[in-house]
């Protein structure tokens, strides 16, 4: 199997991946080999197999609710790209009406 | 007479810890002998990323007072090294990702937690394939680590440059992570006992997520008893991190009695196949014949489901690092490229991941995406719990089961590098463990012709680390005079 150009785009796209023509390409090729061994999984008869998503057997329990200060806010803030005040800063995402 | 200083760092930490004890030396000598060693080869070797000189310094001159007020402990000034994966307060944590390449974290992984408690010194944090994503260490967008027995060679991967300083003598022990083999190959590669604790045995608070349910925290040794106890120190529960088993923690290094008579040692036939090295073969051998030579029964056993283990990894681990890696938007941490709009930016922020990040990320992504989430990721998931039956039916039967860890010894950098799938072959024998509920280690088992290391692979069920270290631990004793227990320090940078 042969993944497309247009494929690779999507993928990228959804991944939220800038991928230069050349990386389309590449990862075009080396997906698609990727996926092809893959394949190999289809020799098996997994009908009536359950999924396993994890290797434990452990089951979600509940904590007691306490309000706690773990991490302090300048700390967090620390990393922050772009802050203003307290705020982490982004991109405006809605223009004004 | 010998330098003293080089003295000191080829004790292996087990002989530092009863020197210390003694009184023989301190803490702060132990540290700067360590610190004038990393000065002196790591521009070649570039096992570590942050030195952390003056912090370790701090540390040690702590330990001595603590020490000298009458306490003891298993770790207490020690100098070890942490893989940049792990989070350390205040020093920068990188994952070998230029997204993260000035990210300070606010706060202590557990495992340094533990660390810091126990008075251990922390010299620095050591390099690493982006991400974790790797087998050589050559995915670091920093540097590529080389491998103390040949500098022209990988150290393995992806905890590279811990192993690589551990057997160099740039560090007492270190700790690792484990998703497909990221401490065993390595430990392999450089002559080190690597272990790989059950998943859930070590908390991963605090440690930078590359696939969730695969994730392990383990620790490097030049010794069994050395790796024994690191673990024995990060082993136990923590209610931040959800998969954290809540069981008690044994007496690792009490259990390492070297007895193991009776043992049975199950050899899985899939595990020899063609595209083995012909001198890891031997060796394996060898040592399988060292273990029934010491009381053990040894026992063909077959994991069928074996040749699958690879290809279902590859779905399910680059799946959950889509997933997690979707983290990384410019927004709270790491540097932002601004484009058009928010979305713009996302995807010129993301575009400093390295390549294999990306592929990995990509092939997640397309693994998880609609309409192909039955045919890969679905497979993948119902395949690993082939692959875990099988594992439970062999422990039905056996004790331990005993590998190569690896086919081959350690490569040349970049002679995989342009081929991912021959890069992802590396770790065919140690990714089957991670996909169950097992723990595993490699132990040195001799050199192949070129005098590389060579790995033996034993692998325990669920929470029967103890059980592994001491078979470990049996098979060193016996084979010491053989190989030397310091081999690894035969290696180059001397």
């Amino acid at each position: 199997m042969l993944l497309t150009h247009d494929e690779v785009n999507a993928i990228a796209h959804l991944a939220r991946l800038a991928l230069t023509a050349e990386e389309v390409e590449q990862y075009r090729q080396q997906l698609s080999a990727i996926l092809e061994y893959a394949d190999r999984l289809n020799e098996l008869d997994l009908t009536a197999v359950p999924a396993s998503v994890s290797a434990t057997n452990l089951r979600n329990v509940l904590r007691p609710d306490r309000a706690e200060v773990i991490f302090d806010q300048a700390d967090l803030l620390f990393n922050a790209p772009q802050m203003d005040g307290d705020q982490f800063l982004i991109q405006t995402t809605l223009e004004d009406g | 007479m010998a330098d003293p200083v080089t003295d000191l760092t080829q004790l292996s930490l087990t002989e530092l810890r009863r020197a210390l004890q003694q009184g023989e030396t301190s803490s702060v000598a132990a540290t700067e002998a360590t610190l004038a060693r990393i000065a002196a080869v790591d521009n070649e070797l570039r096992s570590y990323l942050t030195v952390s000189d003056e912090m370790a310094l701090e540390q040690a001159a702590a330990a001595d007072r603590r020490r000298a007020e009458g306490e003891d402990g298993l770790l207490l000034g020690i100098p070890v090294a942490i893989k940049d994966i792990i989070c350390t307060r205040g020093v920068a944590t990188t994952a070998g990702s230029q997204i993260l390449a000035d990210f300070i974290p606010p706060y202590d992984a557990f495992v340094v937690e533990r660390l810091k408690e126990a008075g251990a010194v922390i010299l620095g944090k050591t390099n690493t394939d982006e991400f974790a994503m790797g087998s050589s260490t050559e995915n670091s967008s920093f540097v590529t680590t080389r491998n103390p027995w040949e500098l022209e060679r990988v150290p393995g991967g992806s905890s590279g440059g811990s192993a690589a300083a551990v057997a160099a003598g740039l560090a007492y022990g270190a700790l690792g992570t484990d998703t497909g083999g990221s401490v065993r190959q390595p430990a392999s590669f450089c002559g080190l006992v690597g272990l790989r604790p059950t998943y859930g045995r070590v908390s991963r608070w605090g440690v930078i997520a590359f696939a969730s349910s695969l994730d392990q925290v383990g620790s490097f040794g030049r010794t069994v008893a050395d790796c024994t106890t690191l673990f024995q120190l990060v082993a136990g529960h923590d209610e931040r991190d959800s998969t954290s088993l809540n069981v008690p923690v044994p007496d690792y290094l009490g259990a390492l009695t070297g007895d193991i008579r009776g043992l049975r040692v199950g050899v899985p036939e899939e595990y020899f196949i063609e595209g083995i090295e012909p001198d890891v073969a031997t060796a394996v051998q060898a040592a399988l014949d060292k273990l029934a030579e010491l009381g053990a029964i040894l026992q063909p056993i077959s994991l069928p489901h074996t040749r699958y283990a690879l290809p279902a990894y590859y779905l399910i681990a680059p799946a959950e690092a889509s997933a997690n890696l979707a983290r990384y938007d410019g927004v709270r941490y790491g540097p932002r490229l601004e484009g058009d709009d928010l979305l713009d930016s996302y995807k010129k922020t993301r575009s400093l991941f390295g390549p294999e990040v990306k592929r990995r990320i990509m092939l997640g992504t397309y693994a998880l995406s609609a309409g192909y989430y039955d045919a890969y990721y679905g497979r993948a998931l119902k395949v690993r719990h082939l692959i875990t039956q099988d594992f439970q039916h062999a422990f039905q039967e056996v004790d331990v089961i005993a590998t190569p860890t690896s086919p081959t010894t350690a490569f040349k950098v970049g002679e995989r590098a342009e081929d991912p799938l021959s890069m992802y072959l590396a770790d065919i024998f140690t990714l089957p463990l991670n996909l169950s509920a097992g723990c595993g280690l490699s132990v040195p088992c001799g050199l192949d012709r070129q005098g590389l290391p060579i790995g033996l692979q034993l692998i325990g069920d669920s929470l029967q680390e103890a059980t592994i270290l001491n078979t470990a631990y049996a098979y060193e004793q016996a084979t010491k005079d053989d190989q030397g227990r310091r081999m690894n320090h035969r290696a180059v940078v001397q």
